[in-house]
C-alpha cells in the first residue's frame, strides 16, 4: 500500500476511506483495552448475567479496591499492593544500574578503541541472541553459588546482567556517532576516563538515556519469569502476584477484580511512556535504535 | 623552557608505516607549520607530540623533560582540534575552566584567567552561552581560548581553520599570527593549506609519506626546494618542470636547445653529468622573442587573475605557466620564446629527485 503523501489533493471519498480504515484499526487494537476497562468497573452481578461486551449497569470501583488491597494471592489476602512496592524496588535500581553500566560499556567500546573492542562487542551481541530461558538453569546454579538465589539483590543482579547486552549495544551505537575529538580534548585537559564520561559524555546523552531507560523499565516491570524464579517469596513483583490472583483457586472467579488488577499493573509503564514520550521519539530519531 | 625536540619518531600500524624516523628540533617561541597532503602522517605526528597517540620508537623532549611516556595532561601543552571539540553540555565559561577545575586551580584564579583570555580573544560577551549557540568563528575562538587559558607555553593546532569559510579563515590566520607574536608561545601547527604555511610559519616542515622532506623557513622552501616533491607541492600553479640532461660542463640539454646554467648556484659544486629536471616558478620566466629565448613554445591560452595574468604555453606537449602583467598577456603573439631567470631556478637529479 502506497502512503498518501499529499493529502490536500486527495479526493473526499479516499479521505473517508482512509479515516474509516484508521478508525477501524484503532478500534481493533483498542478493543481488548476497552473490554478490560469496562469489566473492571462492573459489579459481579453484571458479569454473571451478561456477556463481557455489555456495558455495566452501574459503575463501581469496588473491584479496583479489592484488587489493590484485599484480593487473595494464595494464602495472603492483601491485593497486589505489596507487589507494587516490590516491583518498584526491583525495577528502579535495576534500570539505573543497567543503564549506567550500559552507557559506560558503550562509551568504552565506541570511543576508547580497546584492542579487542570489536570482538568484545560481538561476544556481547551473542548474549542478545541466546534466549534467556535457555540460560535459566546455569543462572540458578550460579546465583546459588554466590548465595544470592531468591533474594532481593539476586533478582536485581539477574536483571542487570540480562539487560547489559541490550543497553551496551544501544549506547555503543549512539556513541559511535559522537566525534571522538571531544574525548581527546577532555584527555588533553587532564580528565580521566571516568571523569570524561561523567562530566562530558553523560550530559550529552539525555535522549539515548531516556530511550534505554524506558525500554529497560518496561522490560523489567513486565518481567514475570525472572521475578518468579529469582526474587524469592518476599520480593515477588506485581506480575507474579497478578498471576496468583487470577489463578487463585479459592472462592469464585472474579473477572472484574482480575481485570482491575491487570490494569493496575500496567499503569506505571503507561505513565512512563506519557511523561517521556517526547524524549523517546527524539531518541529514536537520533538513530540509536533504528531498524 | 619550551623548546621541543623530536628524535627518531617511528610509528606503524601492522605493515603500514606511518612515520619513518622523524627528527625535528623546535626552538622556544617558534611557530612551526607541518605541511602535507592527507595521509602523509602529519596528524599522527601531532597526536604523538600531544600524547594522544604513542610512537613505536623515538623520544620527545619538551624543554629538559622527556615526555615520551607521559599522559597528555602532564606534558605542559594544549591543543586546538579541527572540529573545535568543545564540550557541548558546558557553557563557554566552563569549557574554558574545565581543565583548571580538574587540576584543582582555586576558583578565584580560574575566573581571573578565564576573564583574561576571554578579553584577549573578544569572547567575553559569549561566556554564558552553550557551544551550539555560537557561530563557527566563535567556536574557533573558544577552542583557541581553551588552549590558551592553561597558558602552558606550547600550543598544538590540528588544521584549526579548515572548517571556516574563506574570509573568516584569512582573518583568523592574521589573528593567530598576532597572538603568537604577543604571547611568544611555541606553536606546532598542522595543515594541508600552503597559504597558511607560507604566511604564518617561522619554519615549515613539509611531510610526504611519513618523512620530513624539508624543514626550513617558508621562503627557502619556496625558493630553494630540497627535492622535486617539495618543489611541486609548494606553490600555485605547480612549478614548471623541463626534463633533460645535465652535462659535466654545467650545460643543461633539453634535446633541442642547450642552456648554460652558469648563473645557477649548485648546492655541492658542479655535479657530474646525469639526467636532470630544470624547475622554474612561473614568475621566474620572461617572455621574449623566439630567437632570444632559452626555449620556444606556442601560446595555449591566457588566464586573467585580476592583479596579473598567467600565460599557458605548450612546450613538447607539456603545459608551462608564465606569470606576467595583464597588458603584456593581452599582447602575446602565438609563438614565443621563454627566458629563465636561472639564479632563481632549481635543478634536480632525475634519479634521486634531490636538488643539485
Amino acid at each position: 500500500m502506497s502512503s498518501p503523501s499529499n493529502t490536500t489533493t486527495m479526493p473526499l471519498a479516499a479521505k473517508i476511506g482512509l479515516y474509516a480504515f484508521l478508525i477501524a484499526s484503532a478500534l481493533f487494537f483498542l478493543a481488548p483495552l476497552i473490554v478490560i476497562v469496562i469489566n473492571s468497573v462492573k459489579p459481579m452481578a453484571d458479569i454473571r448475567s451478561g456477556s463481557l461486551l455489555s456495558l455495566p449497569s452501574e459503575i463501581t470501583f469496588e473491584p479496583w479496591r479489592i484488587a489493590w488491597s484485599s484480593a487473595c494471592t494464595g494464602l495472603d489476602c492483601s491485593g497486589i499492593r505489596p507487589g507494587l512496592m516490590n516491583s518498584i524496588l526491583i525495577t528502579v535500581p535495576s534500570v539505573i544500574i543497567s543503564v549506567l553500566a550500559g552507557a559506560l560499556n558503550g562509551y568504552a567500546l565506541a570511543q576508547w578503541r580497546a584492542r579487542f573492542a570489536d570482538w568484545l562487542m560481538l561476544l556481547i551481541l551473542i548474549g542478545l541472541f541466546v534466549p534467556y530461558q535457555a540460560m535459566l538453569y546455569p543462572t540458578v546454579k550460579m546465583l546459588s553459588g554466590m548465595g544470592i538465589f531468591r533474594s532481593y539483590w539476586g533478582i536485581i543482579f539477574v536483571h542487570v546482567v540480562y539487560g547489559l547486552p541490550y543497553t551496551t549495544l544501544l549506547f555503543r551505537n549512539f556513541y559511535v556517532g559522537v566525534p571522538d575529538e571531544i574525548s581527546r580534548a577532555a584527555r588533553m585537559e587532564g580528565a580521566t576516563f571516568l571523569r570524561t564520561f561523567w562530566s562530558v559524555i553523560l550530559p550529552i546523552s539525555t535522549n539515548i538515556i531516556v530511550v534505554v531507560a524506558i525500554l529497560q523499565f518496561t522490560g523489567i516491570w513486565n518481567d514475570y519469569l525472572l521475578g518468579l524464579i529469582f526474587a524469592g517469596n518476599d520480593n515477588m513483583p506485581m506480575t507474579v502476584q497478578l498471576t496468583n490472583i487470577v489463578n487463585n483457586s479459592r472462592g469464585a472467579a472474579e473477572p472484574n477484580v482480575n481485570m482491575a488488577a491487570a490494569l493496575l499493573a500496567a499503569i506505571p509503564t503507561l505513565v512512563v511512556y506519557f511523561i517521556s514520550g517526547r524524549y523517546f521519539v527524539r531518541g529514536i530519531a537520533t538513530g540509536a535504535v533504528k531498524g | 623552557m619550551y623548546n621541543i625536540s623530536l628524535s627518531k619518531i617511528k610509528k606503524s600500524y601492522g605493515d603500514l608505516t606511518i612515520l619513518h624516523s622523524v627528527d625535528m628540533e623546535i626552538e622556544e617561541g617558534e611557530f612551526i607549520v607541518i605541511l602535507g597532503s592527507s595521509g602523509c602522517g602529519k596528524s599522527t605526528l601531532l597526536n604523538i607530540v600531544a600524547g594522544l597517540d604513542t610512537c613505536d620508537t623515538g623520544r620527545i623532549m619538551i624543554g629538559e623533560k622527556d615526555v615520551t611516556d607521559l599522559e597528555p595532561s602532564d606534558r605542559d601543552l594544549s591543543m586546538v582540534f579541527q572540529s573545535y571539540a568543545l564540550f557541548p553540555s558546558m557553557t563557554v565559561k566552563r569549557n574554558l575552566s574545565f581543565g583548571m577545575e580538574i587540576a584543582r586551580v582555586p576558583k578565584a584564579e580560574r575566573e581571573a584567567k578565564v576573564a583574561h583570555v576571554a578579553k584577549l580573544l573578544q569572547i567575553d560577551n559569549l561566556l554564558d552561552r552553550k557551544p551550539s549557540q555560537l557561530s563557527g568563528g566563535q567556536r574557533q575562538r573558544v577552542a583557541i581560548g581553551r588552549a590558551l587559558v592553561r597558558s602552558t607555553g606550547v600550543c598544538l593546532f590540528d588544521e584549526p581553520l579548515s572548517n571556516l569559510d574563506a574570509k573568516l579563515r584569512t582573518e583568523t590566520r592574521v589573528e593567530l599570527k598576532k597572538l603568537h607574536s604577543d604571547l611568544g608561545f611555541t606553536m606546532l601547527y598542522v595543515t594541508h593549506d600552503q597559504v597558511e604555511a607560507m604566511t604564518m610559519a617561522d619554519r615549515v616542515a613539509v611531510m610526504n609519506k611519513g618523512r620530513v622532506e624539508q624543514f626550513a623557513p617558508p621562503q627557502d622552501i619556496y625558493e630553494k626546494p630540497a627535492n622535486l616533491f617539495v618543489a611541486s607541492f609548494v606553490g600555485s600553479p605547480v612549478i614548471n618542470q623541463i626534463e633533460g640532461t645535465l652535462g659535466a660542463d654545467g650545460v643543461f640539454d633539453t634535446g633541442e636547445t642547450r642552456i648554460d646554467l652558469g648563473g645557477y648556484d649548485f648546492d655541492h659544486g658542479k655535479p657530474e653529468a646525469q639526467d636532470a629536471v630544470l624547475a622554474v616558478r612561473c614568475e621566474d620566466i620572461d617572455i621574449v622573442s623566439p630567437e632570444e629565448g632559452h626555449i620556444t613554445a606556442d601560446l595555449d591560452f591566457v588566464e586573467l587573475l585580476g592583479a596579473d595574468a598567467l600565460a599557458w604555453v605548450v612546450y613538447h606537449g607539456k603545459r608551462l605557466s608564465v606569470r606576467m602583467s595583464v597588458d603584456a598577456a593581452r599582447a602575446l603573439p602565438k609563438h614565443v620564446g621563454l627566458r629563465f631567470v636561472l639564479p632563481k631556478a632549481s635543478v634536480f637529479s632525475a634519479k634521486t629527485e634531490q636538488r643539485l
